[in-house]
Order: structure tokens, then C-alpha cells, then sequence
């Protein structure tokens, strides 16, 4: 039979990366993200998304959460983000676009080794508010920064 | 095919992990320009980070992330010698890894 040598390897790690991604999920049942959810990402309004993620908790106003967003993008398709925190015991934070059809981008749970920081590139169908909710110690805090989206550089 | 990147770079006791992901991250609302049909969803759901083997961040996302994805974090109590292992998953059960020893570095 012929099976090269770089064939083996080609498939040693396909199978191997699903072991592990299967392990990764194996180890962390007790994380209150830990699982892709679908009514997370489900397309809706804002408030409906923050309901689902956070069962309607109040969510405080903060100015421990530094958001580092332009002011305007040119690019609707790449709009850096950096959210970080002086919060103590950050367990999650989740990055939300007002009016994409989709408003959470993503939602990172950090364990005691990470720091509460996160740097990611968002898109943004429309000029809209971009809101960081962080969960620390039981309590909601968030921030929220306006971005200008000029398509095709004419302005905003 | 995807390509995962990872780069670690220590930094005043802390450790940023840079991350770059090769993924179209189609959201399933885009249209193919000629055929007009829609370009099904694409997009990678989780991303966890590991060191030596234990969870030390993970992440959940969906189409909102721009395509080719770039992340970055600082870690803590990384030592030389600790492998950091990234791990994706996507909603079409594709999934990719890169993985780099501290030590390697320095």
C-alpha cells in the first residue's frame, strides 16, 4: 500500500486536532461560557442579545472598562478593538455591535493566568455603538463607544 | 485550507499571545456577486487557549469577527518551558491548533 509519509502526517493531525478540541470541551463544564450557544448568536436587537446572554441582570455603567475603538473606520469589515479592565475577578468579556444583525461578536472567559485584556477585529454593518460587557465577581459592568462606518470614504 | 499562527512574546513578567487564523468567517448573509446565490455560513464558534494542557482562556463567536481573525491576550504565570496550545472549532466541524513552547524563544 501507498501511504507517503506526508499523507500520515496530513492525517495524524486532522484526527489529532479533534481529539483535542473534544478534550478542551471535556475541561470545562463548570465555565459559565463554556459552550457555543445558538441563542447567543441568534440574529436580533441588542437588548434581546443581552437578555439571553445575562437573563436580564442590571448591567452598571463603568469607567474601570478601557475601550480602544477608532473613532471612525474606514473599513466596515476590520474595525480593531482592545477592552481591557482594572475590575477585579474578570470572569468573561463580551464584545457586542449595536446594529449587526448578530450583535454579540464574541464572548472570552478568562481563567486566573489570563489578563483582562482582550485585542480582537470586529465587523460593523452600520454607524453604530460597540458595547464591552464584563462579568466581574458576580456583577455586570459595561462601556460603550460610538463608531462612524464611511463606506467607500465619502464621510459619515 | 486554514493556517493557524501563534506568537508569544514575553514582556515584564506577563506573556502576550498574538493569534492569526486563516478563515473566511462568512456569516451566511453574503451573496456570491455572480451566482447570486448565498454563500453559506462559515465561521469559526470556539477558541480556546491552553497551557500545558489546562484551559486558560476561551472564546465563542460568530460571524461579527472580521474574516482572517486576529486576536491577542496577555498571559500570566507563563514559564519557560510552557506549551500554549490554540485551538479553534468551526461551525462546519473544521478545526485547527498551533502550539509554542515559552523556551523556544528566549
Amino acid at each position: 500500500m501507498t501511504y507517503s509519509r506526508r499523507k500520515f502526517l496530513r492525517h495524524a493531525t486532522t484526527s489529532g486536532c479533534y481529539v483535542i478540541a473534544a478534550c478542551a470541551g471535556l475541561m470545562t463544564p463548570g465555565q459559565v461560557f463554556a459552550e457555543w450557544a445558538e441563542d447567543y448568536f441568534s440574529p436580533g436587537k441588542l437588548e434581546q442579545t443581552l437578555d439571553r446572554l445575562f437573563a436580564g441582570a442590571d448591567i452598571a455603567d463603568s469607567a474601570a472598562i478601557s475601550l480602544n475603538l477608532p473613532l471612525i473606520a474606514e473599513d466596515g469589515a476590520v474595525v480593531p478593538i482592545k477592552v481591557s479592565s482594572t475590575l477585579n475577578d474578570v470572569e468573561s468579556i463580551a464584545i457586542l455591535v449595536e446594529k449587526n444583525p448578530v450583535p454579540l461578536a464574541a464572548i472570552f472567559t478568562l481563567s486566573e493566568n489570563a489578563d483582562h485584556f482582550v485585542s480582537a477585529q470586529l465587523k460593523m454593518a452600520e454607524t453604530c455603538d460597540v458595547i464591552a460587557v464584563i462579568k466581574a465577581g458576580d456583577q455586570l459592568y459595561s462601556a460603550r463607544q460610538q463608531v462612524k462606518v464611511t463606506i467607500g470614504g465619502c464621510g459619515g | 485550507m486554514t493556517k493557524t499562527k501563534i506568537r508569544l512574546n514575553p514582556k515584564n513578567g506577563k506573556t502576550e499571545l498574538k493569534i492569526l487564523i486563516a478563515h473566511p468567517m462568512e456569516h451566511g448573509r453574503n451573496r456570491d456577486l455572480e451566482t447570486q446565490e448565498l454563500i453559506p455560513a462559515h465561521f469559526i464558534k470556539t477558541l480556546t487557549v491552553s497551557q500545558n494542557g489546562k484551559t486558560v482562556l476561551s472564546a465563542q463567536m460568530a460571524g461579527s469577527i472580521s474574516k482572517n481573525p486576529y486576536f491577542a491576550f496577555w498571559l500570566k504565570g507563563i514559564e519557560n518551558g510552557d506549551l500554549i496550545r490554540v485551538n479553534w472549532v468551526d461551525n462546519q466541524g473544521l478545526s485547527g491548533s498551533a502550539e509554542q513552547r515559552l523556551a523556544e524563544l528566549s
